[in-house]
């Protein structure tokens, strides 16, 4: 029995922090830096984290939020990051609320190395035979010290798979995996940055002598011989060493593809990902693709593109979720809201926002899934769901089904640009978000560019976000956003498992 | 059939404390100094209020819950004390419920009482604080000159409204304020400004700028109430009448229901008319004498003109730009300052517009006294959001009239 990727997609942050900016900032430190000071880094906003990027990669494969559970559902979500919000609290079941994916499926987090996007790749395939469809995200929101080669060459984004039985898009050919102690950087218990060896020992002793056997093993186990290699993702920033490796193994120089650091940066254990879903937005039926994951060890797939691609396109991919962005200039705005200098926030800042566990828990398809009422007896949408319904025509009691509200069109009333509410990033933009279709609520807006001119009645859709972080015991509250819907869009694909 | 409450209660003393940055001041000392002006002009003995409505808006910045901060800080002989709370028009609340024990006859003389003690929390503005458990979760992050901003961009739309003769009619209301303001002793904001000040004013919330906004005070008023004949029999002569206690709230179908378009207040609308109504007042725009509103932003005294029937839809701006509600015009709105310059203590605003009400129609206003005599007076108040919200309305006249 085959098993293979059935949708994939992608999400990166909007902001594009300029290296150039970065650079500058810290030559006084070390000029050194103004060698890695090309192309631009994608930023997280303030309001982001590797489960909000999780749920927008996953909508995006599965062309928005839903897909029910059983036969041809979603019966499990792995989550791979090294930079979860939580250590303890599910960080997979957040996102599978957000998705609304129902309740009864397995869900876990992979974390503790940079491999832990391909691990959860590849256990995901093992399992979907039988038991998938398994929808795999890969997010990482990099921390990086001010100054730090890191801080260059690293970026935020977020890629999803949806694996099952069956060829799918992407066939499974053959796998291997190498697991040793190599530790070219660790970040211990507690700690909040990368330490970090130095870079031509992890070339020489690493990158160039574990990988190729991981990818030798899984080519013989594949049957496909290096140099009908088509598309070889490796995920490393590394100057050159995909190339190497390439050479090394004998596949084509063509194969190797972008690793996005001019564009996005390397985000950690959701890079491999990233890379394999780029990859398929320009796969052709009968390509072979190679991506492998680098971390104490390596791991790596091969994948045969079916025919099925054709009509496997995500909402935006990382190709459009590229397209989708703003130019960060301000290198200060950056530090402070990744906490990296400290900022004075103001009295305003100190409302207590603990979060009560039992109100959070019987509200969370509201909360979590966006996830409002209809009512029987006259039609209207509503959010959020009540007793009672809204239409002051209707008024009936007890009449409302669920209506999820998160892909639904929407255009924005009226806003204000507020400078005097709390906000890590003021001012703060909210206003009256309608449906079309019905429903409304006075929602926060997110990546509205500084000094943007907001119109009544432009369409807004909705983003899975960070609402409000709790300082003081470590919580962080989710809810939707509006953000204006200025992406570029392909056609929207009808999603296995989809609504 | 509910006859309303027009003529069955009179005012028979007002006070109201000086407002502003009471520093050196706790919420009691303000109550006692616009109680002890009420009793002086009501011109009776403490014992004889036989009830208390008290209200608070913000009570943890300041005496906390129930009625008992009231009772205490006056040695009110163990008689009822009711804390009310009903956002900004809270102080309105509490007048509702004194009128109403006198017209019901449960008591001869009763006693409403606000008070808010804001400049405690370090910062300028509203205290920012909790708004519910599950509210906090979902709710956008929004302040109040940020709720009220949304009526600029939705007014613009729905009329076809440029920005920069929004912000002028906006600009206009605040200077008149400030204009009236300067006239009055106990007001917070004592300054004139001029239209430039305001449009270049830094940005509070788009397109809201420093001078659009009212501030946050200090302040105490009061109203002591009774019924007409009692109050004869103590020797009051040119009573002055409560016409019209209206109250309207919002049920969700702003915020929820895509029927309200975000440019007016429903909630005023609805509460207005049946002011009128039980007032007896067929043509608002001739047969009310003065207007206070509920001025939190100038951009809500705009709308209100409107939702009020006293400007036309689409029409306030012309109205404002042509002075109508200047002190000096057709309807003054705001004489004696407003929220935007006597100030806004939550719990007293609404006892505050009614005591101004009070004061110009028996004369007593001094260089801020309307020459025309008052007839009606309408005060008006407005608590929450534009999208979601507690509005009030209060007529108080001439009896007879």
């Amino acid at each position: 029995m085959s098993v293979g990727i059935h949708a994939f997609g992608g999400y990166v942050p909007k902001a594009r922090l300029q290296r150039g900016v970065i650079a500058e900032a810290n030559a006084w430190f070390n000029p050194g830096l103004r060698g890695l000071g090309k192309g631009e880094r994608a930023t997280a906003n303030w309001d982001e984290d590797a489960v909000t990027m999780a749920v927008e990669a996953a909508r995006d494969a599965l062309g928005g939020t839903g897909g029910g559970t059983g036969k041809d559902g979603i019966n499990g979500v792995f989550l791979a990051s090294t930079s979860l919000p939580f250590q303890d609290r599910q960080n997979a079941g957040i996102v599978a609320e957000a998705l609304h994916l129902g309740h009864a499926l397995q869900t876990m987090d992979v974390a503790g190395s940079q491999r832990a996007g391909t691990s959860a790749l590849l256990n995901a395939l093992q399992a979907a035979g039988g038991g998938g469809p398994i929808l795999v995200a890969g997010a990482e929101r990099r921390r990086t010290k001010a100054a730090s080669p890191l801080e260059l060459t690293t970026g935020d984004g977020a890629a999803a798979l949806v694996v099952g039985d069956g060829d799918g898009i992407a066939k499974l050919l053959g796998h291997a995996s190498e697991s040793i102690d190599f530790v070219d950087h660790y970040r211990g218990q507690d700690e909040t940055f990368d330490y970090v060896w130095e870079e031509r020992w992890v070339r020489d002793e690493g990158f160039m002598k574990i990988v190729p056997v991981a990818i030798t093993r899984a080519l013989d186990a594949a049957g496909i011989s290096a140099d009908a290699v088509d598309h070889f993702c490796f995920p490393t920033p590394a100057r050159r060493v995909a190339g190497m490796l390439a050479k090394k193994l004998g596949m084509p120089d063509d194969s190797v593809r972008d690793n996005l650091q001019g564009t996005l940066g390397e985000a950690g254990a959701a890079h491999p990902l990233i890379m394999l879903a780029s990859a398929l937005e320009d796969a052709k039926a009968g390509e072979i693709i190679v991506v492998a994951g680098f971390g104490q060890g390596c791991d790596a797939l091969v994948f045969e593109v079916t025919e099925a691609i054709g009509s496997a396109q995500p909402g935006h991919g990382i190709s459009g979720y590229l397209a989708r962005r703003r130019e960060e200039t301000n290198y200060m705005r950056y530090l402070a809201i990744n906490d990296l200098m400290v900022v004075e926030q103001g009295l305003r800042s100190e409302v207590d926002k603990q979060t009560g566990m039992t109100t959070l828990y019987r509200n969370k398809e509201m909360i979590l899934g966006l996830i409002g009422g209809q009512c029987r007896d006259c039609g209207t949408l509503q959010f959020p769901k009540s007793n009672v319904c809204v239409n002051p025509n209707c008024g009936a009691i007890d009449s409302q089904d669920d209506h999820p509200f998160a892909d639904m069109a929407a255009k924005m009333n009226s806003y204000t640009a507020d400078a005097l509410t709390y906000s890590p990033d003021p001012p703060a933009y909210y206003g009256m978000v309608q449906f079309e279709e019905g429903g409304r609520g006075m929602m926060d807006f997110t990546d509205v560019d500084p000094g943007a001119k907001l119109q009544v009645g432009q369409p807004m859709r909705m983003m899975f976000r960070v609402k409000d972080f709790d300082t003081k015991r470590g919580f962080r509250r989710y809810f939707w956003k509006a953000t204006p819907d200025g992406a570029p869009k392909s056609a929207p694909k009808s999603p296995r498992g989809g609504e | 059939m509910a006859t309303g409450i027009r003529d069955k209660v009179a005012i028979l003393g007002m006070g109201c404390s000086k407002f502003g940055e009471r520093w050196n001041d706790n919420a009691e000392d303000l109550m006692l100094e616009a109680f002890t002006e009420a009793l002086g002009d009501a011109g009776i003995e403490k014992n004889r209020v036989e009830a208390a409505w008290f209200s608070t808006a913000i009570e943890e910045q300041h005496v906390g819950k129930s009625g008992i901060p009231l009772a205490m800080a006056l040695r009110l002989p163990y008689i009822p004390v009711t804390r009310v709370e009903n956002y900004c028009a809270s102080g309105s609340e509490a007048f509702r419920g004194a009128v109403y024990a006198v017209a019901s006859g449960a008591c001869d003389i009763a006693l409403a009482l606000g008070v808010e003690k804001l400049k405690d929390t370090g910062y300028g503005g509203l205290p920012q604080r909790s708004r519910g458990a599950l509210n906090d979760q979902y709710w956008s992050n929004m302040s109040a000159p940020g709720s009220f901003a949304q009526l600029a961009s939705a007014y613009q739309t729905k009329h076809g409204v440029s920005r920069d003769d929004l912000k002028r009619a906006m600009a206009h209301i605040s200077v008149k304020s400030h204009d009236n303001g300067a006239k009055n002793p106990k007001a917070h904001l004592q300054k004139a400004i001029d239209e430039d000040r305001v449009l270049n004013a830094p940005m509070i919330a788009e397109p809201l700028g420093l001078f659009d906004c009212c501030g946050v005070s200090d302040g105490s008023a009061c109203a002591i109430v009774t019924t007409p004949e009692i109050a004869k029999s103590m020797g009051k002569t040119d009573l002055i009448t409560v016409k019209a206690l209206q109250l309207s709230v919002s049920n969700g179908t702003e915020v929820q229901h895509n029927s309200w378009d975000g440019s007016y207040f429903m909630t005023t609308r609805t509460a207005s008319k049946k002011a009128y109504e039980e007032a007896g007042i067929k043509n608002p725009r001739e047969d009310v004498s003065l207007i206070e509103v509920h001025d939190c932003f100038s951009v809500t005294e705009l709308v209100t003109m409107e939702d009020l029937y006293i400007s036309p839809e689409g029409g306030a701006i012309k109205d404002v730009m042509d002075g109508f509600y200047d002190a000096d015009g057709k309807i003054p709105c705001q004489i004696d300052g407003g929220l935007k310059c006597f100030g806004h203590p939550i719990g007293a605003s609404g006892l505050r517009m009614i005591y101004e009400m009070y004061l110009q129609m028996q004369g007593r206003a001094g260089e801020r006294q309307r020459s025309d005599e008052p007839k009606f007076g309408l005060t008006h108040n407005l608590g929450g959001f534009p999208h979601q919200n507690v509005c009030s309305v209060v007529i108080v006249g001439q009896e007879g009239a």
